[in-house]
C-alpha cells in the first residue's frame, strides 16, 4: 500500500456516490440542493394559495404551522446553503488555482451529512407530522409538552446532522484558501468570490457550534427529559433564544456574503473594469462579518431585555449599514466608465442592487428598538427578510449560476429565456414581498393559518399570492433553461465570456479533473485578465509540466452519513411504544442508535487503519482534454 | 421630509378637509363634469386610505401615545430610507443607461483602483444618518421601557396569556376579565405580562407596539394610553400553536366614570340562569372551570358579563359590540356556534367539547348561550 498509483476508477452511479472531485461535489450540492430549493418553493407556494383569501381551509391550522417551519427550515438549511456550497465548491478551488480542495474526503463527507440530515428532516412529513413550531423553534412551544409528535425531533436531529456537514464544508474552505493558493496569490490579490467564501467559513467555524449546542440540548429536554428550558424545573425558555440567534443572526451574513462575492465578480466582469475599491469591499466584509456576532439580540427586541440592551443592540445593528453602503456604492462606481453588457448574469446582479437596498434600509428601520415593537413578528418582518434572502441571496445565486454554469458544465444556458426567467421571477418577487411591508404595518402578524375578513388584508394577500406563482414560473423557466442547455454538445470556449479576469477562465470548460495542468503563476489582482491584458494566451506556469498527485475516490463519507442516519432516526424514537416486544427492545435499549454509530466509527477507524495514498495522472495523460463532469 | 409631508396627509388628514376637497371641486364646474373628473381621484384617494389600513388596528393610524411617537420614529427612519434610496437608484439608474457597451466598442475602459475622497464620503454619510436615527431610538427606548407599576395615577392590569385567550386581572380593584380589556381613557395603563404555558406576545397595532408574554422569572412590564373611546383591536403575535391566527383580544377605552362603573359591576354577585335545570348544568359543567362574578374556578376564561363583549372566543365577532364589527353575528348566535363545537371554531383550543366531552344536549346548549348573551354588564 505504500506507493499506490493505480486507481479503481468507478461509472455512473458509484462514481457520484464516491468521487471526492470539488467540481461534482459542486454538482452534487447544486442537484440536492435545487431539490431541496424546489420542496421549499412548493411550500411556500402552499402558504400563499392558504392566505390569497380570508378564513381559507385549504390547509388546517395545524399543516399550515408545518408547512411555514419547513418552509423556512428546508429554505435555509437545505436549499440556499448547499446551492452556495455548490458555487464554492466549483469556482473557490479554480480561483485560487488549486487542483482540489484541502481535505477531499471531508468535502465528501460534507456533503452527504448534508443530505442525509435534509432527508431525515423531511422524513418527517410521512413519519408523524413535520416540525410544527416554526423554523425557530421557541420553546416551551418546541417542548415535548406543546409539540407532542415527532416533528421537533425530526428538526433538532435533523438538523444536527446537515450542520455537521455544513461545519466540515467551512473548515474544508477555511484550510482551502489558508494553504491552496497559487504561487504570487498573495490575500489580497484573491478574487472578491473567494474573500467572501473564506470570510463565510470563518463565520460558520463560529456560528454553527452555537446551533448544535442549542440543537443538542433541546434534543436532551425532548427525549432523555433533561429540562434546560424547562421553567417549572429551573431552566428558562429564553435561554433557547439567545443560543439560537447567537448561531441565526451570523447565519444571515453567512447567507448574503458569498452573494455579495457573486455580484463583486458578475458586475466587475459585465463591466469590463476591475473591482472598485477592492480592499474596502475586503474590509467592508470582514467588518460585516465581525458585527454579525454583536447583533444577535436584535431579533429579540421585544422578548423584555430591558431599555439599555435593546438601545446598545439597536445601535450595533444600525452600524451595519455603514460597510454595507460601502459594497453598495462600490458595485455602482464599478460601473461607471465601464461597458456593460446586460446578460442574463449580469440583470440579476443589477437587479440585486436596488432589491438589495431595499432590503437593507428596512432592515436599519428594523433596528430602531422601539419602532420594531410594531415591526415585529408581522409582516413587515417576512418582507424585509425575503427582500434579503431571496431579493439579494437567491438572486445573486442565479446570477452567479447563469455566470458560471458554462465553467461548471461546459454549455451555456440560453439568453432568451434566461431574460424571461429574469423577468417573470424580480416582478414576482417585488409583487409578493413589496405589499408585505404594508400588510405588516396596517395590522396583519405573521405566521398566521388565516384572518378574519373586513382587516383591510384581503385585497394585498391575493395580490402577494399572484406573485408567488410569477416567481414560481420564473424557477420553471430556469429548469427548461437547464433541460434546453443539455442538448448542446458539452465543451465551450474556456473564457466564455470574452472577458473573465480571475483563474477559472484560464482552463477549459469543464475543466479537466486536475483542474490546472500546471500551477499558475498569479502577478496581480485579476490574474488571469492581467495576463490578457499583456498580450499572453494563457496564464505562465509556476511549474513544470509532472506527475500530479490525486485523491482516491472512496464510499466511506456515504456509509458514515448513512450511519449518522440510522442513529439518528433510532434515538428519536427511543421513548416510543410500537405495541412490538421487539422494535420496543431494539428502540428503547439504543440499539438501532449503537449499529447506527457503529457503522460510522467502523468507517472512520477503517479509514485510519488503511492509508490510502492517492494516485497520479501521468505527464502523457496531461494531453487528453477534458475528464468529464 | 416631502415624505413625512406626504404620509401625514394621506393617513392622518380629518375627514371634514376631505369633504373641502370634494366641495372645492364642485365649484369649479358642472357637477358630472366634477364626478368624472374625481372619480379617479377618490378611487385613487381610497385606495392610499386602504393602505394606511383601519383605525383601530393600523400602525399608520395611531391612537395613543406609545404607537404615535412609535410611529414618529418609523416616518422619521422612512424619511431617511427613502432619501438614500432614491440617490442609490439614482446613479444606479445613470449608470445603467449611460454606460452601456456599444456595438463594436473594442477599447479598454479605464481600470480604476477606487477614490480616497469618495470612499470617505459614502462611509461618512451613512454613520451621520445612521446617528441622526440612533439618537431617537434611544430616546424612545428608554420612554417606552418606563415601568409604571409603581405610579400611583397609572392603572395596573395583570396580562396572562393562555392557549388562546388572554386574561386580564386588576389587582387594584380585585376583578379579573377575559378578551376584552376594559381602561379608562387618558390614564396609563401599567401592564405586567406573562403567560400560562407557551410564549405570546401582546399586541395593540394602533395603541403601542407589542411586549412577549414569557414564563415565570422573565415576567415584562410595558404600558400604553389611549387617547379616544374606542375599541382596538389587538392580536397574539408569537407563534402559540395552530389557533395562533385567532388569539384575538379586543382593548375598550372608556371614560373614568364608565371604567369606575364597570369595575362596580364586576364586583356585583353573580347572575345564575334562571330555570335551575339550566343552572344546574352551568354549576356542574361550566363552572368547575369558568368563574362568573364571585363563583367558579380559574382555569378558563371568566365570563362575567360576557354578553356584552365584542366577540365571541375572540373571532366570532358580535354585532352588538360598541366596535360596531363588520360582519358580526348576533351574540347568541356565536354563542351557539362555540358551544356547539369549540375545536371548529378555534382549532387546538383546551375547552372540552360541550356535547362529546360533557354531554350537554342541543337545548342545553341553546339555554346556556341564551343565558350568557344575556349576561351584560351596565357601565
Amino acid at each position: 500500500m505504500a506507493h499506490a498509483h493505480s486507481v479503481k476508477r468507478h461509472k455512473g452511479l458509484m462514481d457520484w456516490l464516491t468521487t471526492v472531485d470539488h467540481k461534482k461535489i459542486a454538482i452534487l450540492y447544486l442537484v440536492a440542493g435545487g431539490l431541496f430549493f424546489g420542496i421549499g418553493g412548493i411550500e411556500a407556494l402552499m402558504i400563499r394559495v392558504q392566505l390569497a383569501k380570508p378564513m381559507n381551509d385549504f390547509v388546517t391550522a395545524q399543516q399550515f404551522n408545518e408547512l411555514i417551519t419547513m418552509h423556512g427550515t428546508t429554505m435555509i438549511f437545505l436549499g440556499v446553503m448547499p446551492i452556495i456550497f455548490a458555487l464554492m465548491n466549483a469556482v473557490v478551488p479554480l480561483q485560487i488555482g488549486a487542483r482540489d480542495v484541502a481535505f477531499p474526503f471531508l468535502n465528501s463527507l460534507g456533503f452527504w451529512t448534508f443530505l442525509f440530515g435534509g432527508l431525515l428532516l423531511n422524513l418527517s412529513w410521512v413519519m408523524g407530522g413535520a416540525p410544527d413550531a416554526g423554523w425557530t423553534s421557541y420553546t416551551p412551544l418546541s417542548s415535548s409538552t406543546y409539540s407532542t409528535t415527532h416533528g421537533v425531533d425530526f428538526y433538532t436531529i435533523g438538523l444536527q446532522i446537515a450542520g455537521l456537514g455544513t461545519l466540515i464544508g467551512g473548515i474544508n474552505f477555511l484550510a482551502t484558501i489558508i494553504t491552496m493558493r497559487a504561487p504570487g496569490m498573495s490575500f489580497m490579490r484573491m478574487p472578491m468570490f473567494t474573500w467572501t467564501a473564506f470570510v463565510t467559513s470563518a463565520m460558520i467555524l463560529f456560528a454553527f457550534p452555537a446551533v448544535t449546542v442549542g440543537l443538542v440540548l433541546l434534543t436532551f429536554d425532548r427525549i432523555l427529559g433533561a429540562n434546560f428550558f424547562d421553567v417549572a424545573q429551573g431552566g428558562n425558555p429564553v435561554l433557547w433564544q439567545h443560543i439560537f440567534w447567537i448561531f441565526g443572526h451570523p447565519e444571515v451574513y453567512i447567507l448574503i456574503l458569498p452573494a455579495f462575492g457573486i455580484i463583486s465578480e458578475v458586475v466587475s466582469t459585465f463591466s469590463r473594469k476591475r473591482l472598485f475599491g477592492y480592499s474596502s469591499m475586503v474590509f467592508a466584509t470582514i467588518l460585516i462579518a465581525f458585527l454579525g456576532f454583536m447583533v444577535w439580540a436584535h431579533h429579540m427586541f421585544t422578548t423584555g431585555m430591558g431599555p439599555v440592551a435593546n438601545a446598545l443592540f439597536s445601535i450595533a445593528t444600525m452600524l451595519i449599514a455603514v460597510p454595507t453602503g460601502i459594497k453598495i456604492f462600490n458595485w455602482l462606481f464599478t460601473m461607471w466608465g465601464g461597458q456593460i453588457t446586460f446578460n442574463t448574469a449580469n440583470l440579476f446582479a443589477a437587479g440585486f442592487i436596488p432589491t438589495f437596498v431595499m432590503g437593507g434600509v428596512t432592515g436599519v428601520m428594523l433596528a430602531s428598538a422601539p419602532a420594531d415593537y410594531q415591526y415585529h413578528d408581522t409582516y413587515f418582518v417576512v418582507a424585509h427578510f425575503h427582500y434579503v434572502i431571496v431579493g439579494g441571496l437567491v438572486l445573486g445565486l442565479f446570477a452567479g449560476l447563469h455566470y458560471w454554469w458554462p465553467k461548471m458544465f461546459g454549455r451555456v444556458l440560453n439568453e432568451g429565456l434566461g431574460k424571461l426567467e429574469f423577468w417573470t421571477f424580480i416582478i414576482g418577487f417585488h409583487l409578493t414581498f413589496f405589499i408585505q411591508h404594508f400588510l405588516g404595518l396596517i395590522g396583519m402578524q405573521r405566521r398566521v393559518f388565516t384572518y378574519l375578513p373586513n382587516q383591510g388584508f384581503d385585497l394585498m394577500n391575493l395580490i402577494s399570492t399572484i406573485g408567488a406563482f410569477l416567481m414560481g414560473v420564473g424557477v420553471i423557466v430556469f429548469l427548461i433553461n437547464i433541460a434546453i442547455s443539455f442538448k448542446q454538445p458539452k465543451g465551450v470556449d474556456g473564457d466564455v465570456w470574452k472577458d473573465g479576469r480571475t483563474l477559472e477562465w484560464a482552463i477549459p470548460s469543464p475543466p479537466p479533473e486536475y483542474n490546472f495542468k500546471q500551477t499558475p503563476l498569479v502577478r496581480g489582482i485579476d490574474a488571469f485578465w492581467k495576463e490578457k491584458m499583456a498580450g499572453n494566451k494563457e496564464m505562465t506556469p509556476a511549474e513544470p509540466v509532472g506527475p500530479i498527485h490525486m485523491p482516491s475516490p472512496t464510499i466511506l463519507p456515504f456509509v458514515m452519513s448513512v450511519g449518522l442516519f440510522i442513529a439518528g432516526l433510532g434515538f428519536m424514537f427511543t421513548n416510543d411504544d410500537f405495541g412490538n416486544s421487539l422494535l420496543n427492545f431494539l428502540f428503547g435499549n439504543y440499539i438501532i442508535t449503537g449499529i447506527g454509530l457503529a457503522i460510522t466509527f467502523g468507517s472512520m477507524l477503517l479509514r485510519s487503519l488503511f492509508d490510502d495514498h492517492g494516485w497520479h495522472v501521468e505527464p502523457e495523460e496531461l494531453n487528453d482534454k477534458g475528464v468529464k463532469a | 421630509m416631502i415624505g413625512q409631508v406626504v404620509f401625514n396627509w394621506i393617513c392622518q388628514m380629518p375627514v371634514h378637509n376631505r369633504k373641502k376637497t370634494e366641495k372645492w371641486g364642485r365649484s369649479m364646474m358642472k357637477p358630472w363634469k366634477a364626478v368624472k373628473r374625481l372619480v379617479p381621484l377618490f378611487v385613487g384617494l381610497a385606495l392610499l386610505l386602504s393602505a394606511c389600513g383601519r383605525e383601530d388596528l393600523s400602525v399608520l393610524r395611531p391612537q395613543g401615545t406609545v404607537a404615535e411617537g412609535q410611529l414618529g420614529l418609523i416616518k422619521l427612519s422612512i424619511t431617511i430610507m427613502v432619501a438614500v434610496m432614491i440617490i442609490v437608484f439614482g446613479i444606479a439608474a445613470y449608470v445603467w443607461i449611460k454606460f452601456r457597451r456599444k456595438p463594436g466598442q473594442t477599447d479598454v475602459p479605464k481600470q480604476v483602483e477606487g477614490n480616497f475622497k469618495l470612499e470617505i464620503i459614502w462611509t461618512a454619510i451613512p454613520l451621520v444618518l445612521v446617528l441622526i436615527l440612533a439618537v431617537a431610538t434611544v430616546q424612545k427606548v428608554f420612554a417606552y421601557g418606563e415601568n409604571y407599576s409603581n405610579d400611583k395615577n397609572a392603572v395596573k392590569v395583570k396580562v396572562t396569556s393562555h392557549l388562546f385567550w388572554w386574561e386580564f386581572s386588576y389587582p387594584e380593584y380585585g376583578v379579573t376579565t377575559a378578551q376584552d380589556l376594559i381602561i379608562p381613557t387618558g390614564k396609563k395603563i401599567a401592564l405586567e405580562l406573562k403567560t400560562a404555558d407557551v410564549l405570546h406576545s401582546f399586541w395593540v397595532p394602533s395603541l403601542a407596539g407589542k411586549t412577549d408574554t414569557n414564563t415565570d422569572g422573565t415576567i415584562n412590564n410595558a404600558w400604553l394610553e389611549a387617547k379616544n373611546e374606542g375599541v382596538y383591536l389587538g392580536k397574539c403575535a408569537e407563534l402559540c400553536g395552530p389557533s395562533h391566527a385567532f388569539m384575538e383580544f379586543k382593548v375598550k377605552a372608556v371614560s373614568e366614570d364608565s371604567f369606575k362603573a364597570w369595575v362596580e359591576s364586576m364586583k356585583a354577585p353573580a347572575v345564575l340562569p334562571e330555570d335551575p335545570a339550566v343552572a344546574e348544568v352551568f354549576k356542574n359543567q361550566c363552572l368547575t372551570c369558568h368563574a362568573v362574578g364571585d363563583q367558579g374556578g380559574p382555569v378558563g376564561p371568566n365570563l362575567t358579563g360576557i354578553g356584552g363583549r365584542e366577540s365571541v372566543a375572540s373571532i366570532l365577532l358580535n354585532e352588538e359590540g360598541s366596535g360596531k364589527p363588520v360582519g358580526g353575528k348576533p351574540v347568541k348566535d356565536n354563542m351557539v356556534e362555540w358551544l356547539t363545537d369549540p375545536q371548529k371554531v378555534k382549532p387546538g383550543n383546551k375547552m372540552p367539547q360541550p356535547k362529546e366531552d360533557l354531554g350537554l344536549t342541543d337545548e342545553e346548549i341553546d339555554a346556556i348561550a341564551q343565558y350568557l348573551a344575556d349576561y351584560k354588564l351596565s357601565y
